[in-house]
């Protein structure tokens, strides 16, 4: 008996689970007993991280600076004039590039004063015509990729001119146009030394994975704090939210260029510096540009995000329209953000992609004629916005630039839809409702809040044990205890199960999917293909559709979070399943094996690892979701996240808020992770 | 051609006791070894000897073939001479300069004039087309656009891949894409050409194929050449003279002929077991010094002819075929029972087939 535990790890588990629901069905829940919960120990611990960033900002190494305004040195901060800074160079950029696209007067008074462009009301930049921005778009799109990509970018910048979302677009344009390039080269630039020096590897692996799994709101808060509210702080807090994926895919691809093309470049006379830029990161490309996409998704994620904390743009707007439940404007905005992220995420690839042809011997002509189109567009535009000014007379000149909401728009018509829909189907989709937080949802979040501490220690520790050793369990152990420790272990239990929920439904979603998909190619390139569009969303897009439907209750919360954590169940899944070598499949005919034990007996042992690292994605999308979910209403970690944006002493709390989200998510992925390599090692896959 | 040839002339690879041992305190190991490596003691430590104690010369326009099973160190030796990594311990000159204490201006002014590299795997950048491939070590050398496209064409030209030079590598066949290599590793014109098993990713018809435009361009170009493979057939084929590798140690270094007929020990016997013997032999090992009495056909064959080459003219002979050297020179005779030997005698040819 004792022997086939040993062996067996699935007896193992049931043993466990057994030990759980026991331990969960005798410890009573009283007050005060460690059994049931842990006292919170941490208590102060987020208190005294505000209280040291207070102190970092405004008390650490004071230094003279003068001030013009009183004509005297004063005592200043140190921390302060570098964030100032910062700050001020990021908004400079922002307002530069916005002011090319909208007009303005900030830059000018940059460079002079805002006495003097008062008293030279000449001073104005004017805005560039919509025309001309949308036809320059377009000719960009054909220079880097062909016709396809120039019809779908002009059509998209014009419908965000008809459609009266050209002002906040701009905005947002601006600020993506300055937070992607700025963590593509931050986080190249860390890449880099992270490849060159083992030690800044192994400071940095730690720090990316924290940073890939705290939410989002947390970054906010931190950086509220140093870097005030507007444009800028948006920016910044993208930053740091668009980096870790870029280092991390540029240490990768670093590492897998082959280690006799370096050597070939060595022995080519490459000093260092040619070596990296010659050689390696244009061999390393790929994964490179996989990062640049990247970068620039998380950036179009974060714009509704980053107008928490004062971005202006479509985000805020978006905001506005879901606070206000106006369904269809925010349909309407959150078309455009999706459209932006598609166009960007295009010319990205189509530039990395392209290749210089040397050798065309072209004229002065060829070789500058998108620059000539481009010129021609400006003057036709310019022309035409002339030309409007006459016909529109004191109205808006729709071909200069359309005012803010004074487009187009379909709002009605969707709102229509939404209200048609709500008296259609009211009361099945009520009844749905009803049923599904009462029978299912409750009784879910119950179970969860009803488990002691110990019995959840028992249980993730126990697993950790069975999958990985004493080494498994201690890390899992070490990261429920820090939660169970704050104040915050029923928040941390309720995102828990939203999160088990949503990775339960999304995980078997996404796998029979995934495997009906797989068994045909077509559709599985159909399958990936949607993935890969639904990816570029950003996260707060599934909102709308549900809010639509279900209004603000956890249910919405869930079915977002489920649309969302679907895909990389789903893709990988296919990627498993596709990657299991035509040998086996060929051995498995021989042997006669009909579809159902072709599935069971070869196709899913062997894309297992492949499935649980999809699932392991899943909880993260998951968890990213769930507290996004928190602008909905929830009552979860999130939540006091966002809750701790608008407090004072809101920045150790939301660092340490932020902590408990992302351990959740190591702890399970320490776990999926060690499980999937021990398979993939029995398997002698890679 | 002959080693003995070039003897008089300075070598232009010398290595002194090289050694080459992976691990973190092999610094320590090397030191407290005092000159005499244990490759089984190092490896208890944790450390693996890559180089054991190699010396030897390379002479101008010689073709050196370092041969070796994998993990016989033998790309190592080649890695510490171009420097892609530093020998633990030893002595490695280039032209009379120590390259080991060479600071890394020297090192990359001296492969960016002297030194060519073919490697395996060819090594090709993916994101460059096949002539800004082979531009690529003069535009890193600071060489014009205009004039590197100019020197690339030409190179192209060399290797007859005329018509390719838009391709990116993906797109070519193997045979290709290591032409590609193997005319970037010239376009620097180096004198000292490093080949890195060259062929060995290749299918049997091409590897026979590119051996041949290797012999060509060879005996266009003369380069001094340092070549690694793992294919026995390949080094005799090639080789001026061949350097037998086994756990990091040299066996042997000697003529394609002399390892052949010499092996120095049971390792290199194994090799030599199965070689055809006129495919590797020449004339000059066979033949027997000019007797006036004797008859002589009026049929002369080179004493540097491969035995397979010319067996069937001397095997119509009745009389003994003459040997002549470079010059012309009658040096000896060749007796048709010689060849016949060799041909069909088996092992015991060794005795009668000392080089006079």
């Amino acid at each position: 008996m004792m022997e086939s535990i040993q062996e067996r790890k699935y007896l193992q588990f049931l043993l466990l689970i057994g030990v759980f629901i026991l331990m969960c069905m005798f410890i009573p829940a009283t007050d005060g007993s460690w059994l049931w919960r842990l006292p919170p120990l941490l208590k102060e611990f987020p208190i005294w991280i505000t209280e040291s960033v207070d102190y970092i900002l405004f008390d650490w190494w004071l230094i003279d600076v003068y001030d013009p305004d009183i004509e005297e040195y004063e005592q200043k901060p140190v921390m302060r004039q570098i964030t100032r800074g910062i700050s001020g160079f990021i908004l400079f950029m922002i307002e530069f590039i916005r002011e090319i696209m909208l007009g303005g007067v900030k830059t000018i008074v940059t460079f002079t004063s805002w006495d003097w462009a008062t008293e030279n009301q000449w001073a104005r930049w004017p805005a560039l015509p919509w025309t001309v921005i949308a036809g320059g778009v377009a000719i960009l799109g054909y220079r880097l990729s062909g016709i396809g990509l120039a019809l779908f970018s002009g059509f998209t910048f014009l419908y965000i001119a008809v459609f009266g979302q050209w002002e906040p677009s701009m905005q947002t344009l601006s600020f993506v146009l300055i937070a992607a390039p700025m963590a593509i080269l931050l986080g190249l630039a860390l890449g880099i030394w992270g490849y060159k020096s083992k030690t800044v590897e192994t400071i940095l692996n730690p720090i990316l994975n924290i940073a890939q799994i705290v939410p989002h709101f947390s970054y906010l808060i931190p950086v509220m704090v140093f870097f005030g509210i507007g444009d800028h702080a948006g920016a910044i807090a993208t930053i740091i939210f668009a980096t870790p994926p870029m280092v991390r895919l540029t240490i990768l691809g670093l590492k897998k260029v082959p280690p006799e093309v370096a050597e070939a470049g060595r022995m080519n006379g490459c000093t260092d510096r040619q070596l990296m830029r010659r050689v390696l990161i244009p061999t390393a490309r790929r994964d490179i540009l996989l990062g640049v996409n990247q970068v620039i998704m998380q950036c179009l994620a974060m714009v509704v995000i980053a107008s928490l904390i004062g971005a202006k743009g479509l985000g805020s707007d978006l905001l506005i329209a879901l606070n206000r439940l106006r369904i269809g404007l925010a349909l309407e905005i959150g078309v455009c953000i999706v459209l932006i992220a598609i166009v960007l995420d295009r010319l990205s690839l189509a530039w990395a992609n392209k290749q210089t042809d040397y050798f065309a011997d072209q004229s002065f002509k060829e070789r500058h004629k998108h620059l000539m189109w481009f010129m021609g567009v400006f003057f036709v535009g310019v022309f035409l916005a002339w030309i409007g000014s006459f016909i529109f007379k004191d109205k808006i000149n729709y071909l200069y630039l359309i005012e803010h909401n004074k487009g187009i728009t379909t709002g009605p018509f969707w709102q229509a839809g939404v209200d048609w829909m709500w008296d259609t189907f009211f009361y099945s989709l009520k009844g749905f409702n009803e049923w599904f937080i009462v029978d299912v949802l409750i009784p879910v979040k119950n179970a969860f809040l009803g488990m002691p501490v110990i019995a959840t220690f028992t249980l993730a520790m126990g697993t950790g044990f069975i999958v990985g050793g004493i080494r498994s369990a201690l890390i899992v152990g070490g990261y429920l205890l820090f939660i169970a420790l704050t104040e915050w272990w029923d928040r941390a239990l309720i995102t828990s199960y939203l999160m088990f929920m949503a990775v339960l439904i999304s995980g078997f979603i996404g796998i029979v999917a995934g495997t009906l998909c797989a068994q045909n190619e077509k559709a599985a390139k159909v399958l990936l293909a949607w993935c890969d569009t639904f990816q570029t969303f950003p996260s707060f897009i599934y909102l709308i559709p549900v809010m639509m439907l279900f209004g603000v209750t956890d249910t919405s919360v869930l079915i977002a979070i489920v649309v969302y954590a679907t895909i990389p169940a789903a893709r990988y899944t296919v990627v498993g399943l596709q990657s299991v070598p035509q040998e086996l499949h060929d051995a498995g005919s021989m042997a006669g094996v009909n579809r159902l034990q072709r599935y069971f007996s070869i196709e899913l042992p062997m894309s297992f690892p492949h499935m649980a690292l999809g699932i392991n994605q899943t909880v993260v999308f998951a968890l990213a979701m769930v507290i996004i979910g928190a602008l909905i209403g929830t009552d979860d970690l999130g939540q006091l996240i966002l809750g701790s944006l608008s407090d004072k002493q809101g920045v150790g709390n939301g660092l340490v808020l932020g902590f408990c989200v992302a351990f959740i998510g190591l702890a399970i992925d320490q776990i999926l992770r060690t499980w999937a390599n021990q398979r993939k090692e029995a398997l002698g896959l890679d | 051609m002959s080693s003995d040839a070039s003897n008089s002339k300075d070598p232009v690879i010398r290595c002194e006791n090289v050694y080459k041992i992976f691990g973190n305190n092999a610094k320590r190991m090397m030191k407290e070894s005092g000159g005499k490596v244990d490759a089984a003691k190092f490896q208890e430590e944790g450390c693996i000897v890559g180089v054991n104690d190699a010396s030897f010369e390379v002479y101008p326009g010689e073709l050196l073939i370092i041969m070796g099973l994998s993990g016989s160190g033998k790309s190592t030796l080649l890695r510490c001479i171009s420097r892609l990594t530093d020998a633990t311990a030893g002595k490695i000159f280039i032209e009379g300069n120590d390259i080991l204490t060479m600071n890394n201006k020297q090192l990359i002014e001296l492969r960016r004039s002297k030194m060519g590299m073919v490697f395996q795997s060819f090594a090709l950048l993916p994101h460059k087309t096949v002539l800004e491939n082979i531009a690529f070590p003069l535009q890193v050398k600071g060489v014009s656009t205009d004039e590197s496209i100019k020197r690339a064409s030409e190179m192209i030209e060399l290797v007859s891949l005329t018509g390719r030079e838009n391709y990116f590598p993906r797109e070519l066949s193997g045979g290709q894409q290591q032409r590609v290599g193997i005319a970037r590793s010239l376009a620097i014109e180096p004198d000292i050409w490093f080949l890195d098993e060259p062929f060995s990713a290749l299918d049997p018809l091409i590897r026979k194929e590119m051996q041949d435009e290797f012999l060509r361009l060879q005996g266009v170009l003369s380069k001094t050449i340092l070549f690694v493979t793992h294919d026995f057939d390949e080094a005799l084929r090639l080789a001026d003279r061949i350097a037998i590798m086994k756990d990091g140690v040299i066996e042997q270094l000697d003529t394609p002929a002399n390892i052949v007929l010499n092996p120095a020990t049971e390792y290199v016997r194994k090799f030599t077991e199965e070689v055809p013997r006129e495919k590797v032999l020449k004339i000059e090992t066979v033949m027997d010094p000019v007797n006036a009495a004797d008859p002589v056909s009026d049929l002369k064959v080179s004493k540097d002819a491969i035995i397979e080459t010319v067996a069937e003219v001397v095997l119509n002979s009745s009389h003994p075929v003459s040997v002549v050297d470079d010059s012309g020179a009658i040096v000896g005779a060749v007796h048709p029972s010689k060849v016949v030997h060799v041909l069909f005698g088996g092992h015991s040819a060794e005795a009668s087939g000392q080089p006079s």
